[in-house]
């Protein structure tokens, strides 16, 4: 259960939202949705811990996540607006590094179940990151939900620049999490095809 | 989290920076032939009288090394901070500081070990031979990972500042004095028949002392770039 107590948070001058109280259990989809600027990036980057609120705190299974650290990192996955990917590298390599980073090792042949699972033909496997299209370079840092066996996925935008068939397969996979018993946050401009038990919606009002 | 699993982050750390680096091979290459061109150039410039050389030669040698390690400082956070890799690296379940250590490890294969590896021909073009020769390659060996070190709390510090290579000289700079002192006076000591021990004893010190902090302040840096 991931939970945030009286959570505020400023950026500069502006203050982007105060005292926010949200609880996501098992299972659920939070859908964080708003203007540009009205701080879901944010929200979601203090919900990873990258970025420290200004007041309040963020709760995982009932424990402040600034005192669990690295306990709290091995719980989830975020996938922020950058790619996270080398342009130097392939979309195979790309995937098995940053699976290696993260301290889950996967073999070659899992990487490429995982972008076929996605959508990516074999041909797009051995090229160079940097001359895939947006949507190929996003499809290829997405793969990580197949491969991944953290509970909590925190995602930015992950539907920006994806065709309908992928949007589709990602909601897909996001469904088959959630009904292990996982946790997705999701910063979103567009509706999540997914049964309404399992979403659950914060507006965030800028 | 075990142990292994440390080794899986950092070995996977770098094996993709060498992997990027051999990719990218030409950046490195830059490296050694500013090196070479930079030492080169003292020779045109003093006079090709072999005394002089062979006293400006430890001096010489490691300012050269000192500004080829400040040049590829650029190439150390700024593409991860750039590309998001930096945000997967400060949430991976190990210590920041131990993934740090593997980046600097990785950073000095491919810009320091190049020029450990160089600098016996370019002693021998400023006249350096026998034991001189060893004590540079020697003190070059020791001194270039605390340059990486000290360097790399440097690049954490400008990451996303603007003009940010001109900052990280001045913030580096100074920094790599003791180094730079102790590293060619090594060299000079030597020469003077008087041995280099004490000059080494000296650098192995600073690698020491950095390699525990230089670490652990580049971490801190790093997740106040990603604030």
């Amino acid at each position: 259960m991931l939970q945030a107590v009286a959570l505020s948070c400023r950026r500069g001058e502006r203050r982007l939202f105060s005292d926010l109280n949200v609880k996501v259990e098992r299972g659920k989809l939070l859908a964080v949705v708003g203007e540009n600027g009205s701080g879901k990036t944010s929200l979601l980057r203090i919900f990873s811990s990258l970025l420290p609120p200004e007041e309040g705190s963020v709760r995982w299974e009932g424990q402040d996540i600034h005192q669990l650290k690295e306990l709290y990192s091995g719980q989830l996955m975020y996938l922020g607006h950058l790619n996270g990917l080398k342009d130097d590298l392939t979309a195979v390599e790309n995937l098995v590094s940053s699976m290696a980073l993260a301290g889950e090792p996967c073999s070659e042949s899992k990487a490429k179940e995982a972008l076929e699972a996605i959508g990516l033909k074999r041909q797009v496997h051995r090229l160079p990151s940097k001359v895939l299209s947006q949507g190929q370079k996003r499809r290829v840092a997405l793969a990580r939900l197949w491969l991944s066996t953290r509970p909590l996925w925190l995602l930015d935008e992950p539907f920006t620049s994806l065709d309908t068939a992928s949007t589709a397969v990602v909601t897909q996979r996001l469904h088959a999490h959630l009904q292990r018993e996982g946790l997705v946050v999701v910063v979103t401009h567009q509706e999540i095809g997914l049964p309404a038990e399992r979403l659950q919606q914060l507006r965030l009002a800028g | 989290m075990s142990d292994s699993s440390m080794w899986v982050s950092i070995s996977g750390i770098i094996r993709r920076d060498l992997l990027l680096a051999m990719r990218r091979w030409s950046d490195a290459a830059m490296s050694v032939f500013f090196l070479v061109i930079v030492v080169s150039l003292f020779p045109l410039g003093v006079g090709p009288e072999p005394a002089v050389l062979r006293t400006i030669a430890p001096g010489v040698l490691w300012v050269a090394a000192l500004l080829t390690c400040l040049l590829s400082l650029a190439r150390v956070f700024t593409p991860d901070y750039l590309d998001g890799v930096l945000e997967q690296m400060v949430l991976v379940p190990q210590p920041l500081s131990l993934l740090v250590l593997g980046k600097v490890l990785a950073h000095w294969v491919i810009s320091g070990l190049p020029v450990v590896l160089l600098s016996p021909l370019l002693g021998l073009q400023f006249g350096l031979e026998g034991e001189a020769l060893g004590v540079l390659v020697l003190s070059l060996l020791l001194g270039t990972p605390t340059l990486s070190m000290i360097g790399a709390i440097g690049a954490a510090l400008v990451l996303g500042v603007r003009g940010s290579g001109l900052l990280v000289a001045l913030l580096v700079l100074p920094l790599y004095v003791p180094v730079l002192i102790f590293g060619a006076g090594a060299v000079t000591s030597s020469m003077a028949g008087i041995g280099g021990e004490a000059n080494l004893s000296l650098l192995g010190a600073c690698l020491v002392l950095s390699l525990f902090l230089a670490p652990w302040a580049t971490a801190a840096a790093l997740r106040i770039a990603l604030e």
